[in-house]
């Protein structure tokens, strides 16, 4: 590929102690490019998602999104200002939704913009009202999350990360916590995202929505890619042994 | 039971029951600044915060409140620390509870869900700006019944300076007991009185915790 990627993780490492849980992992994602990252429970995908961001830091390895680079080596006050910089740009949303109980659906979404966009409350309001009408929530802007069913949370939660207009989304098994008739609507909110060029990186352990929407699957086990492609290809024509266990257990899983 | 004496003191014992409350309030104020110091320190990122705030909780919980508000009040003057009885009482209940409240202050804001700073730091907020627009507001609420402990045995630590003269409710049953003899009817006067005081402020804190689940 000679187009430059859009997010460029370069030999990402990570252990806790002496157990490691990336092992030189490097992945390029194109702009507008959906990725679904799949494997078995405790394999790093949410290690890796998280290093990205820097919510979990690398042991070595670096990451860029564009020309900047997330986890650049700096000291420890100017790193702060830039990694909060860097992160409005890198959407998030995580598996137990982590809406802020105390604000409204209004507040969860208006609280980061109007902090640092520095946004007026009529504009703020607008961008919420805009996000919500987005994920199908505008008639429960004044409720509390508490209010809202799982799938109503993670739409919030989904309509919270967009409204910072970030460049790139990251997804944690953001259906996993939710009752089986509630995760078509947050699948729907993700489709409705792919269909507009979102740069998309989606942990999931949901074969059929990774089929669908993503360009490309990355099979990781123990700490490194196993194996990747398009879906079409990762799904029917595995070439590793690993890859075709995971998804022979996993498919009957499902059909159980 | 002599309850004609009993009606006959009681109203100055409402007046010591005054500076009784004088005393909690005033204990509570400085008791709540050095608890969120001291939860401030025991948070902080300076392992030489940490370690100040660490020992302040140890040095003042690990000791007598009464050796404390001694070595204030009797041994200050030696080191050029003058202050009254009714000072002497306020530093040092204060200062000693404000170790249990750096405790029940570090406790609440440590049990709010780890998800919630994440999900802050994640929309680019600062360590201090998710501190307050996030867990604090959180932790203010999970913190008033346990607070509301710390202030219930803070206002029945009040007693304690009675030992070095202040003029409060023990004080004046001990006083009373001198003149008339009959212990019984005093201290249960006095005890009634600090019941009372105990209850109201526990329908206090009662009202809070409500108010602050409803929003
Ligand atoms: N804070 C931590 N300290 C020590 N080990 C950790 C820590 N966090 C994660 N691990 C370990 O790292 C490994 C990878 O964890 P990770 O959460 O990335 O897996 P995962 O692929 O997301 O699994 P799952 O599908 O269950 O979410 C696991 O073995 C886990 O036990
Ligand atoms: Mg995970």
């Amino acid at each position: 590929m000679t187009e430059k990627p859009f997010i460029d993780i370069r030999h990402a490492a990570k252990s806790y102690g002496t157990l490691e849980v990336l092992k030189d992992i490097s992945l390029q994602v194109q702009k507008g490019q959906i990725v679904a990252i799949i494997g078995p429970s405790g394999s790093g995908k949410s290690t890796l998602l998280r290093a990205i961001n820097d919510l979990d830091p690398l042991t070595k390895g670096e990451v860029w999104l564009e020309d900047m680079q997330v986890n650049k080596p700096l000291p420890p006050r100017q790193y702060e200002r830039h990694i909060n910089q860097m992160r409005q740009q890198i959407g998030m949303v995580f598996q137990h939704f982590n809406l802020f109980p105390h604000l409204t659906v209004r507040g969860n979404i208006t609280l980061a913009p109007k902090m640092l966009k520095k946004l007026s409350d009529a504009e703020a309001n607008a961008l919420a009202e805009r996000e919500l009408a987005h994920v199908g929530m505008l008639d429960r802007i004044d409720y509390y999350p508490s209010q809202l069913s799982g799938g109503q949370k993670q739409r919030v939660a989904i309509a919270r990360a967009l409204a910072m207009e970030p460049k790139v989304m990251l997804f944690d098994e953001v259906t996993s916590a939710l009752d089986p008739e509630l995760v078509e609507e947050v699948n729907l909110a993700m489709k409705k995202l792919a269909e507009e060029h979102m740069t998309m990186i989606i942990v999931t352990h949901e074969m059929g929505f990774a089929q669908d929407v993503c360009d490309r699957v990355l099979f990781m086990d123990q700490g490194v890619v196993v194996e990747e492609g398009p879906p079409e290809v990762i799904f029917r024509t595995p070439k590793h042994e690993r890859t075709k266990n995971f998804l022979r257990k996993h498919l009957q899983g499902n059909a159980q | 039971m002599d309850f004609d004496l009993m009606l006959r003191v009681y109203p100055f014992f409402l007046k010591a029951a005054l500076v009784t409350l004088e005393l909690s309030v005033l204990t509570t104020a400085l008791g709540l600044g050095c608890g969120a110091l001291g939860a401030a320190a025991r948070l902080s990122r300076s392992t030489v915060l940490r370690a100040l705030g660490a020992s302040y909780v140890s040095v003042f919980r690990g000791t007598p409140a009464l050796i404390q508000i001694f070595i204030l009040y009797f041994g200050g003057p030696q080191i050029g620390i003058q202050l009254d009885a009714f000072g002497a009482g306020v530093i040092g209940l204060g200062v000693n509870i404000g170790a249990y409240m750096t405790e029940t202050i570090r406790g609440a804001i440590i049990a709010v869900d780890r998800g919630q700073t994440e999900a802050a730091r994640t929309l680019g907020l600062s360590r201090s700006e998710t501190m307050r627009k996030v867990i604090l507001p959180q932790a203010a609420r999970l913190m008033i019944r346990p607070l509301g402990v710390n202030i219930n045995a803070l206002i029945k630590g009040t007693a304690l300076v009675a030992a070095i003269s202040v003029v409060e409710l023990t004080y004046t049953a001990q006083r009373y007991i001198g003149s008339t003899y009959k212990p019984f009817e005093m201290f249960f006067l006095a005890g009634v009185i600090y019941m009372v005081i105990i209850y109201v402020t526990g329908l206090g804190v009662n009202w809070l915790d409500r108010r602050a689940r409803i929003t």
